[in-house]
């Protein structure tokens, strides 16, 4: 699993510039998306994802622009903890509850953070504040390309580990009564597994990928505004997972660079329809493949090669 | 005092249109199960052909009293016929779906009509102010107050009493509540299920585009709208629990009053206070301030 996210970091080489940039915003909304198809696996849907998105871009805005820290990695890691700590408050709260309330208060707590964004003239109210360029391990990149590849690599590499660590989850003890407490979270408890520990691991993991996340967003766009929290964000989140279908880890790629790709040639091609096109675009999509872009390659396996340990491992994560 | 006065009215002013708005998410999501996030668009919608309609009264130089029938009869004729085209054309293939899928299905149909209304009506602010003066201003209490904006509170008042008793009073309503309580129960006793839906469905698109008629003559229209009115929307029928009248009328006084609190004494916190209380009612009262729990089925 590690040799495919080698090749494709080392595939940027290349890649034209502008498929660079394009590519960093998919592999960051990806992983944001992961997150939830982490937490889906427990049956919750979270539609506030922006809140750790935001927290992390925001967290790392303001140490980058006070204590001079800009080295990326250090900046990835630095969201992905605003990220977890921001989950692990929030998480015991919310585990209580299931179904349509709990994607309701997800979007109440990050339309809050919002609100309370846009007020906060400290942090530039809805307007934002800029940020400096990103180094790497004390390198500093001034050509733009260059700075470009190593966004893009350090996002791929992060993404695809985070990719490779899901799968492994998923697979464990763990990952199995995640998918208990989806089925029937009584019986679960029944068991004696604490059902409501279960579903704050899983928020705590899905609030450390978004945060991580933001940090890439701020990354590659050197700015950030409370728009980061907004519901509408958080919506292209969901999209992605939904869009991917719940099946496998490289689906959610696939389908978070899919978006990325439809959105950019929509916005070159027809500057004023793009969201008729991306709104087109997702009717079809859950019209004519009901489990995702992910069942396009999965089915096609499953015919040539009968059922590989891999495809029934992921398997088991797909809702009935 | 008189700043006590004044935010009460303007909360009760904003709530009125709100709760229309709020009346028809809340009646698609009891008979239907489907949280619609287009249902800001069909607002938009609703304001968009209401300024249209309003605009070609005036060139027609009918009387602005004329104008404003020609408005809400014409909003309220393309709003049903919009409503039963997507339910009957779009929402029926995904029915038994996931809740979160069908919810990005109008997700979908938010994204679409968003471009189509800047396709038909362009990204420039739109006006439709001639009914705005029809009722005058009022002296209240000291105050001086667009007559307009005062008679929303009765018409909203109106709508929902008529709407309250459509559904508790008349066979209709009864089917339409049997549906709600449980659609299996209702099918096996000989309820055409998809009637109910699409008529249900109908109505809402209905609801939100008149108080977005009713509304025009008060605003500009322009792109973004929708996001907005979605999202007030949304907090009503949450604080008051999905799928009950009586809290979409209460939801939408608290949000109304939280809106004219705040725009009056601090401006900007509005939207933060709203959710405020939303996430506040969640926490305690997750079933909404007006809805019985129901039993688990297991």
């Amino acid at each position: 699993m590690v040799f495919p996210v080698i090749a494709v970091t080392l595939f940027g080489r290349v890649l034209p510039t502008w498929t660079l940039s394009l590519a960093t915003i998919a592999a960051s909304n990806g992983l944001v998306a992961l997150g939830i198809v982490v937490l889906a696996r427990t049956g919750n849907v979270s539609f506030g994802q922006g809140l750790f998105f935001a927290a992390g871009g925001y967290g790392v805005a303001l140490i980058a622009n006070n204590w001079g820290i800009t080295d990326a990695a250090a900046q990835m890691l630095i969201g992905a903890a605003c990220g977890g700590l921001l989950g692990l408050v929030i998480g015991p709260l919310i585990a209580r509850y299931s179904g349509i309330f709990f994607g309701m208060l997800t979007l109440a707590l990050s339309m809050v953070f919002y609100g309370a964004l846009v007020k906060t003239t400290v942090l530039g109210g809805s307007d934002g504040f800029n940020v400096v360029r990103p180094s790497l391990f004390a390198i500093s990149f001034v050509d733009p390309r260059e700075a470009d590849f190593m966004l893009y690599a350090v996002s791929v590499v992060t993404t695809g580990l985070a990719g490779i660590a899901a799968t492994i989850l998923f697979r464990s003890e763990f990952g199995l009564a995640s998918l208990a407490v989806r089925e029937n979270n009584l019986r679960v408890e029944y068991l004696g597994i604490s059902a409501n520990r279960i579903i704050t691991i899983n928020f705590v993991i899905a609030a450390v990928f978004a945060g991580a996340s933001g940090a890439f967003a701020l990354m590659a766009q050197r700015h950030i505004d409370p728009q980061f929290a907004y519901w509408t964000t958080s919506g292209e989140f969901v999209f992605i997972a939904v869009l991917a279908g719940y099946q496998s880890v490289s689906a959610v790629f696939v389908a978070s660079l899919a978006l990325e790709l439809v959105r950019s040639f929509s916005n070159l091609y027809l500057p004023n329809t793009w969201q008729l096109v991306l709104g087109v675009f997702l009717l079809a999509v859950i019209l004519f493949l009901p489990r995702g872009i992910g069942s396009l390659w999965i089915r096609q396996r499953r015919k040539s090669a009968g059922v590989s340990a891999e495809t029934s491992a992921v398997e088991e994560g797909a809702p009935s | 005092m008189y700043l006590f006065l004044t935010i009460v009215l303007d909360g009760l002013i904003e709530a009125s249109w709100l709760f229309v708005v709020a009346l028809g998410l809340t009646l698609v999501f009891g008979v239907l199960k489907i949280l619609n996030i287009a249902h800001g668009s069909f607002y938009a919608l609703g304001a968009y052909i209401a300024a249209t309609a309003v605009t070609i009264a005036a060139a027609h130089s009918l009387p602005p009293a004329l104008g404003f029938v020609a408005m809400l009869i014409s909003v309220a004729l393309i709003a049903s016929i919009v409503g039963l085209l997507l339910e009957r054309g779009l929402l029926k293939l995904f029915y038994g779906r996931d809740e979160v899928v069908l919810l990005l299905v109008t997700y979908a149909v938010f994204l679409i009509l968003e471009d189509t209304t800047k396709l038909i009506w362009g990204v420039n602010p739109i006006y439709a102010s001639q009914p705005y003066e029809l009722f005058g201003n009022v002296e209240f209490a000291g105050l001086y107050y667009v007559g307009y904006d005062l008679l929303l509170i009765p018409a909203a008042a109106a709508i929902g009493l008529a709407v309250w008793f459509g559904l508790n009073r008349t066979v209709m309503g009864k089917i339409v509540l049997a549906v709600i309580h449980n659609e299996e129960m209702s099918v096996s006793m000989g309820v055409r299920v998809n009637r109910v839906y699409a008529g249900a469905f109908a109505f809402g698109v209905l609801l939100a585009a008149l108080a977005g008629a009713l509304t025009a003559p008060k605003i500009s229209m322009q792109p973004g709208l929708s996001s907005d009115v979605i999202i007030l929307s949304f907090a009503i029928v949450v604080i008051g629990g999905l799928g009950s009248v009586e809290g979409a009328a209460i939801g939408a006084v608290l949000v109304g009053l939280a809106r004219a609190t705040s725009v009056h004494l601090m401006p900007q916190a509005e939207l933060f206070m709203i959710y405020l209380i939303m996430a506040a009612v969640l926490m305690f009262r997750p079933e909404g301030l007006f809805k019985r729990e129901t039993a688990r089925r297991i």
